[in-house]
């Protein structure tokens, strides 16, 4: 299983997990995804695609202002 | 999973359904949805002069382009934009940057006022000031003067960015509150025609999930900070919220069915709970349901 490097805008950290697709590091960081929004290399990705080792992983929450 | 119409990489899997599209099919849906919605509501009539209540947040920018774009091919359309702030350090004025920064783009003409002029204080002044609910302070205050500066602006509609996931936590919230006579508020188009003091609110996204807005914020380059409002944290809304969010993941389609559903009995609850004369607050002369109005009554605690 390779291990990705994931950007959480929210909390501002990087954290690494051990996944092959995006619904797979949504469901190990325990996020709904129902309300993250997550882009590789800076392209929208759906829950089955499967990130490489370099790719800039990043998840957004949805959720913002008030 | 290729996106259904084009067959290309797709940025999202619709809500309520299994269909993915990609960035372009997913934008052309966005835009539909959102004509179809003022259509199905009758939102826009001829020579409406259009006020966009924005916040520089994902929401209100979505709609402040997408009405715009309506007012480039529609000559007896106008559509300016509001701005409130309230005053909340270390938040409001990152927004209202790129709130400017995109009218300035987009060449709309965008129109400031905060609390501090306009009632003396900051939001963060009142909360130190009433040790009272922010929200509850912020949310009367905000209202009244979208309305106020609207109607002076000459508006004929208030335009606000709420989408799907607002009105079923609203709804949610009132039902919990056992308060069903301000959900006879709610819908895609509120407030009194009659009454000229009272600027009718139209909600174009009403019919478009969070998910969905922000995805189209994200593709159109919108704002790019995620960035929350530091009165909001235990607030009831964000609960209800949060309840909404694991039924939808759990049972997918719950919010859409909260929201048609409650559709369905809103034309009753209106009849229901028919506004007679609206009257005129004693102090402001803004329009309320009392003798003296919320923003009023804040206002005297606040000066005593």
């Amino acid at each position: 299983m390779p291990k990705l490097k994931i950007y959480l805008e929210k909390e501002g950290k990087t954290k690494q997990i051990e996944a092959v697709t995006i619904e797979e590091i949504l469901k190990k960081l325990s996020l709904n995804p129902t309300v993250y929004l997550v882009s590789v290399n800076d392209e929208l990705v759906i829950g089955n695609y499967k990130p490489k080792p370099k790719d800039k992983i990043k998840i957004m929450p949805v959720i913002s202002g008030g | 999973m290729p996106c259904k119409i084009c067959k290309t990489t797709p940025v999202i899997t619709l809500p309520n359904s299994n269909v993915s599209l990609c960035k372009s099919c997913f934008i052309r849906y966005f835009d539909k949805k959102v004509y179809k919605t003022i259509r199905q509501f009758k939102l826009i009539d001829k020579n409406d002069h259009i006020i966009v209540g924005v916040s520089g947040g994902k929401d209100s920018l979505t709609l402040l382009s997408i009405l715009n774009k309506i007012a480039e091919t529609k000559k007896d359309l106008k559509v300016q934009a509001l701005l409130i702030d309230e005053g909340i350090k270390n938040y409001r004025d990152k927004t209202i940057k790129d709130a400017k920064e995109f009218c300035k783009k987009n060449k709309i003409k965008l129109h400031i006022y905060s609390y501090k002029k306009e009632f003396g204080y900051t939001l963060d002044e009142m909360i130190k000031k009433l040790k009272i609910n922010s929200c509850a302070i912020c949310g009367v205050l905000r209202r009244y003067l979208l309305n106020k500066k609207s109607r002076e602006l000459g508006a004929t509609k208030l335009a606000v960015g709420h989408n799907l996931d607002d009105e079923a936590q609203s709804i949610l919230m009132n039902q919990l509150k056992n308060n069903i006579e301000l959900s006879a508020r709610l819908g895609p188009i509120t407030g009194v025609a009659k009454f000229e003091n009272f600027i009718r609110r139209i909600k174009p996204l009403y019919l478009l999930t969070e998910r969905e807005t922000a995805t189209y914020a994200f593709l159109k380059k919108f704002n790019s900070i995620y960035i929350e409002c530091p009165y909001s944290k235990n607030n009831f809304r964000n609960h209800i919220r949060d309840m909404i969010n694991d039924l939808e993941e759990k049972y997918p389609g719950s919010k859409h069915g909260l929201v048609m559903s409650f559709l369905e009995v809103l034309p009753t609850l209106k009849e229901k709970y028919k506004q007679g004369k609206v009257k005129c607050c004693k102090t402001c002369k803004e329009p309320c349901a009392k003798e003296v109005c919320n923003a009023c009554e804040i206002l005297k605690k606040l000066r005593s």
